[in-house]
């Protein structure tokens, strides 16, 4: 058994939204690049991404955040089952990181206490929305994205008939994505969670926007549709900012888990081109 | 495309007329800010007659709600919202004069008959690029309702502000036109 006292916690998840918030991913900025430099066509397309690049390097240089809309906390906690958390509570000591983050960032504060009654801001970026899991081992994997709401109000939820197959997991994706247009703030990275529960296909989806852009599902058929999909979604020609042109996402990542006989969830999670995520094994 | 054109606000009748759809533009001079709750109480003073906090004539509102200033910057990070939320309070603004809007994301077909009657252009900032934004940005000063806090009317001192003709003052608009020009059939 190892022992982690939660203020490690705590100052490990500060760490994670300070940097996230102001620093993009490699993989991301590469993609970006990529997109600027071999594949747009259209001049304004090319003009939206050259900015979103250079914005990256603002946000870099100065550590301003990277969007004004630093989002809701997600936390994935992958914790050992052979750690005992001392020094106080997990959930606290999470949520502590990122009020600090929030805090010494000067990152916009976007929550309210009661989305329907009492729209009065938490004043803190809190509570944090926590995903645990337990796994083998002594060690605790987090992974934080801050998420933008631009994106995360287009995405959406649907029960497929186990007949609808790929097809149907294909036509949900494109309408989901040709009904957010421009809103989500596109180049846009989809993740995408199929089967289970309705809980699950969503948090499978939400963890597929965190995935390396790049990367294929290790099973050969869902690594095809991934591809598939991702020619499909950037044939819509909405582009970058929605303003027309050949790059409108960067990515499509699909996860699956077994499913029951009468009925497949899909959810689609769409995350814009601020892809702010950071990890850390600690 | 060529270089951006520098243009100066307020904006005059015969400046708005010539800005095409899909110009880039780099914007110098000072800018309004508002979204919902400030657009919310713009409306109330129209509705009751009363005088708006700024003469909007010839001006340039843009739709944001910035981060928090961070010692010795004038503000934070500053990308446009969504500008359709704007949308029903938008054509009695653009009666009174408004010649221009910054934001991001589609306006509706009222909005836009708004802008031709009235000569007016939406500028598309590029969303999420908040912190390229605030560069441009060199001050700022509470002009209205201080208690909104982010969501408060400022006046924004900009140099080179870059921004996007997406509809000019003739109902041309780079959402409907352009994305057609880059759609492609998929294999199925
Ligand atoms: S969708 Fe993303 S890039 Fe666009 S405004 Fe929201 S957080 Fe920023």
């Amino acid at each position: 058994m190892r022992e982690i006292d939660v203020s490690f916690v705590s100052t490990a998840v500060k760490g994670l939204f300070l940097k996230a918030n102001t620093s993009i991913g490699q993989d991301v900025y590469n993609a970006l690049v990529t997109a600027l430099e071999k594949i747009e066509e259209s001049p304004v397309g090319r003009r939206v991404l050259e900015q979103i690049i250079k914005n990256h390097d603002a946000a870099r240089a100065t550590g301003m955040p990277i969007c004004q809309d630093t989002g809701m906390a997600v936390v994935f906690a992958d914790i050992g089952q052979d750690v005992h958390f001392t020094g106080g509570d997990l959930v606290q000591a999470v949520n502590s990181g990122v009020e600090q983050a929030y805090s010494e960032g000067f990152f916009r504060r976007s929550l309210v206490r009661d989305p329907l009654f009492d729209r009065t801001n938490t004043g803190t970026n809190t509570p944090a929305v926590i995903h645990t899991r337990i796994v083998r081992g002594e060690r605790v994997h987090i992974l934080i994205t801050p998420k933008g709401f631009g994106s995360e109000n287009m995405s959406a939820v649907k029960f497929l008939t186990p007949a609808q197959g790929p097809e149907g997991v294909r036509d949900f994706i494109m309408d989901t994505v040709k009904a957010a247009g421009p809103n989500p703030c596109p180049p846009t990275i989809i993740g995408v969670g199929v089967g289970g529960t309705m809980e699950l296909a969503a948090i499978m989806a939400k963890r597929g926007t965190l995935y390396t852009v790049g990367r294929r599902n290790p099973d050969a058929k869902y690594g095809a549709l991934e591809l598939e999909i991702l020619e499909a979604v950037n044939n819509t020609g909405i582009g970058p900012g929605g303003l027309g042109g050949r790059v409108t996402c960067l990515d499509v990542h699909i996860d699956f888990a077994p499913g029951h006989i009468a009925g497949t969830p899909v959810a689609v999670n769409i995350c814009c081109h601020a892809a702010r995520h950071a990890e850390i094994t600690l | 495309m060529t270089g951006p054109r520098m243009m100066s606000t307020p904006l005059s009748a015969e400046t708005a007329l010539s800005l095409k759809s899909g110009e880039a533009v780099l914007i110098s001079g000072d800018i309004f800010t508002g979204r919902d709750a400030a657009h919310r109480k713009l409306d109330d003073c129209i509705r009751e007659g009363r005088p708006l906090p700024f003469d909007i004539r010839g001006q340039v509102i843009y739709y944001v709600g910035p981060s928090p200033a961070p010692p010795g910057k004038v503000i934070g990070s500053a990308g446009p919202t969504t500008s359709g939320r704007m949308d029903p309070f938008t054509p009695a603004l653009l009666d009174l004069g408004l010649k221009g809007m910054i934001g991001k994301g589609t306006r509706s077909e009222a909005v836009v008959q708004s802008m031709v009657r009235n000569g007016a252009v939406y500028f598309g900032a590029v969303g999420g690029a908040a912190a390229l934004i605030a560069r441009s940005i060199i001050q700022a000063d509470t002009v209205a309702w201080p208690e909104l806090g982010p969501e408060a009317v400022f006046r924004l001192t900009v140099k080179d502000f870059p921004a996007i003709v997406v509809i000019d003052a003739f109902g041309n608009d780079l959402y409907r036109t352009e994305p057609p020009k880059y759609r492609r059939e998929s294999r199925r």
